[in-house]
Parts: structure tokens; sequence; C-alpha cells
């Protein structure tokens, strides 16, 4: 029997002020992009908890996406800067664990970014479909002993 | 009427939380008074077989500390879960993986590499390696399975209590076992400490400013902490905002940064995420750039937010691929 391809699943994480208004321009505009990721909305991308990210990547995801407003632009000034600190702290933490960098990804998409919200999860689907599945916890349970 | 039994055990540990026990000082004899020890490998002779013909309930309390490791460690803590009615996971290690479960961060074929290979002190020309079984002289000898990741004690058993630390304070130690004499335990399933976080209780809180920022990590092998100040405020991480409380800030006194042992506050899901995200966000950077080198300040973001809990978090551990 033939394996059925991969299809990544990603997670993303979207700011209820910009890349979720961005992802529903992309929406009412009628652009394409694929159902790979599921849009959670959230209040602000300073919001996403680093445990959000990792419980995303332990439960099943491939991939998680986090977008909010462009620098200078949040709604509450400065929480996309703290989204902008975490990021590569907890990549750096990733890695160690042994998930790759290119997992997870920090965007700007602004309201009116329609078109780029389309463009950057077409771009990032095909870059976790490259990297294959994660399948992180059958991964570690071959890790461990079994008991 | 006969004086409850209470046993100590040790696992994949240092000695450190046996040196807690005495470190009760006067109040070890008050313990002494009240139970008799059935089982303590570390002070007193007793066999395999001895606690083999314990009746169930006989020993009422087992403390146990350390991590799993070990296909020995597994069979005597399943045999003191099958005796004994409470058991207490005495430690960091038995709590959540303590410091040999930072092994979880590479692998079973590395560390052994590491120890009888590679070490530039090892002497080993045969390349010998300790096997499960060994045959010498007509002898068939046996050692116990390394397993491939350290685990807590409640990865292997059912466990009642948990005692943190590295090691568990005196105080906190007479408070489990005086409310275990008194039959004054919390539900099952408690960490026997305070809820809230080191910093609510540090001593140096007050110099905590409210819009703290970070401009980089400093390391303590090459600077010295002001003894007054507020160890994340001066650049050092501190664990204090993610960690339990209740150690008796042995370590600020000591002008040590928290380091973790006692683990996470109760709402945290994941020790090691939630001071992430705390520190994390306190930099000073403001662009892209600049948030990469402040992150790149903190050199082993694992080791560090993870040094008493990895095998507690929710990713378990490093996960290599071939």
């Amino acid at each position: 029997m033939a394996e059925e391809a991969f299809e990544p699943k990603i997670v993303g994480f979207l700011c209820r002020w910009c890349s979720y208004t961005g992802a529903d321009l992309a929406g009412t505009s009628r652009i394409q992009y694929p159902a790979n990721l599921a849009g959670i909305r959230v209040m602000c991308s300073g919001r996403v908890d680093p445990t959000f990210v990792v419980k995303a990547l332990n439960d099943g995801a491939d991939g998680v996406l986090i977008a909010g407003c462009h620098p200078g632009d949040c709604h509450y000034s400065e929480g996309n800067y703290k989204a902008m600190r975490r990021y590569p702290m907890l990549m750096n933490l990733l890695e160690q664990f042994g998930v790759e960098r290119e997992r997870v990804r920090l965007e700007w998409i602004s309201a009116s970014e329609g078109e780029r919200f389309a463009e950057v999860v077409r771009e990032f689907t095909e870059q976790i479909r490259s990297l294959g599945p994660l399948n992180w916890q059958e991964n570690v349970a071959a890790c461990c002993e079994a008991i | 009427m006969a004086k409850p039994k209470v046993a100590f055990y040790w696992c994949a540990s240092c000695g450190g939380c046996e040196e807690a026990v005495v470190d009760l000082a006067e109040d070890i004899l008050k313990v002494v008074d009240a139970v008799d020890i059935a089982l303590w490998p570390v002070a007193l002779d007793y066999k395999l077989k001895d606690v083999q013909a314990w009746k169930p309930g006989e020993v009422s309390v087992a403390f146990i500390n350390g991590a799993i490791r070990l296909s020995e460690q597994e069979m005597w803590v399943k045999l003191l879960r099958e005796k004994c009615p409470v058991v207490v996971a005495f430690g960091s290690c038995a709590h959540l993986g303590g410091i040999p479960g930072l092994a979880n961060a590479t692998s079973r074929e590395e560390i052994l590499a590491n120890k009888y290979h590679r070490s530039p002190t090892v002497d080993n020309p045969d390349g010998i390696v300790p096997q499960e079984e060994t045959h010498v002289n007509g002898y068939d000898l046996e050692l116990p399975k390394f397993w491939k990741d350290a685990k807590r004690l409640d990865d292997v058993i059912d466990v009642d209590y948990y005692l943190p630390g590295c090691a568990p304070p005196p105080e906190l130690i007479m408070q489990a076992v005086t409310a275990i004499l008194e039959d004054k335990l919390p539900p099952k399933g408690s960490v026997l400490a305070p809820e809230k976080a080191l910093c609510e209780t540090c001593p140096r809180n007050d110099t905590k400013p409210d819009d703290m920022t970070i401009e980089s990590f400093k390391r303590l092998a090459t600077s010295t902490p002001d003894p007054d100040k507020c160890f994340l405020a001066s650049g050092f991480l501190c664990m204090g905002p993610a960690t339990r409380g209740g150690c008796g800030e042995r370590c600020i006194r000591g002008n040590m940064p928290c380091r973790g042992c006692f683990g996470p506050t109760p709402d945290a899901l994941d020790p090691g995420l939630k001071i992430l995200s705390a520190i994390a966000s306190r930099g000073e950077a403001d662009t892209e750039e600049s948030s990469r080198a402040f992150a790149d300040s903190l050199a082993d973001p694992l080791g560090t937010f993870y040094r008493f809990s990895l095998p507690s978090s929710m990713l378990k551990r490093r996960v290599t691929k071939e």
C-alpha cells in the first residue's frame, strides 16, 4: 500500500489586530493559500507564551507560525517587541532539544497585507513539507526506555 | 505502642539528600524518638531480602531520593511502593529528574562513549565497556541495565507526596515528618512546600524595579553580583520569578541567583518555558538583530532553564535523528 503523502500540520497564532485581520482580508479577497494552517486568534503576539508554541509541537504540529503587527504598530504599544525578544531565545532552546529552527516562524503581517499573509502561509507550508513530519512524541518514545 | 517505621532509599543521586537528613541536627533525635528507621542504605546495613520480608504496611513511609536510571533502581522503588502505604519523592531528582535528568540532553551511547573511550583521563586500550552479563573464570556476573533515559520517580511508580529541593531544607523535612506523624497530610499528589514564587519572599525583592529591563546576561564565572541588588535587575539569570519558594532563600543569601531546584509554581505547565517567557520579554532589545544578540548572551538555555527539571519538561529530552 502506498504511503499517504505528508500534509504538514501548522498552528498559527495570529494577533487579533493585525495578522488575523490580514488573514480575513486574504479570505474576503479570495486569495488562495494552503489549508494546512490552523489559525488561532490571540489578542497580541506578546500574549503567545512559549508554552503555547511548544505545546503545539508536542501535541502533533509540524510547524508553528506566530504573526503580529509590524514593530511600532502594536495595539498595546510593545507586545510585539516581547514576541520579538522571546523568539530567538526560544529558537536557541528548541535547537538544543533537536527541533529544527525552521519549524517555528515569526512574521509581521498588517491588517492590509492579505496577499502577504497568503504568501507567508504558502512559503511556510512548503518549508515544513520539505522538513517532513516532526512526530515529537513518537521520537521521544524511541529515545526512552518503556517501562 | 510500637513506633511507626520509615524507610529512606536512594537511586541516581549524589548523597546530598542523605546529608539533608543529617542536617536536621538535634531535630533528628526527635525523629528517631518518634520513628524507627527500617531502611537507610547510606547509614545502616540492610539487605534486599530483609525488605522483601516486610509485611505490607509494616513500614509506613518510604522517602525515596534520586532519579531512576537503572533497572535495579526500578526494582527497588517498585518493591518499596508495594510495601509502604505512603511514598514521598524526596528532593529535586525524585521530584523532577534533577541534575541526573540533564543526561536526557544527550544519549546513552554518547554517555558511554565519553565515560569509557573519549575522556582524556580514560586509559582503556582494549575498549572495554561494562556489559549487563559477563562470564569471568566460570562465573556469570550481572550488572543492572543502564536505561536510555533518566526518569523521575513519578514516571516509574505512583508517588503520594513530593518534597522539593536540592537538597530539601531541614525545616521542610521536619514539617513533612511532623505532618505524617500527626496524620495531617495534604491531599495526595501535593508538593510539600509553599505555592508562591521565590521572588515573593526574596530578601532582595525591594530592589526589583517594576519596569525591569535586561541588557544582556552576565556570567557568574566572570562577574560578581552586587550582594544587595535583585539578580535579574543586575543582569544575572535568576529563576526566582518562576520557581516555588520555601527554600529559605539559601542561595540568595550566599549571593547566588536561584537555579530553580524547587521546581515550577503550581500553575506552570512547563518550568523552563515559563522562566524563558518571563525573562526574555524583559530584554532591552528593540530590533530583530539585537534580540538575537540578547538571546545568544545566554549560552545554554536548556541547561539553565531545565537544570533540575528536564525529564519533567513538556518536550522531555533531546531527540537525535539517525
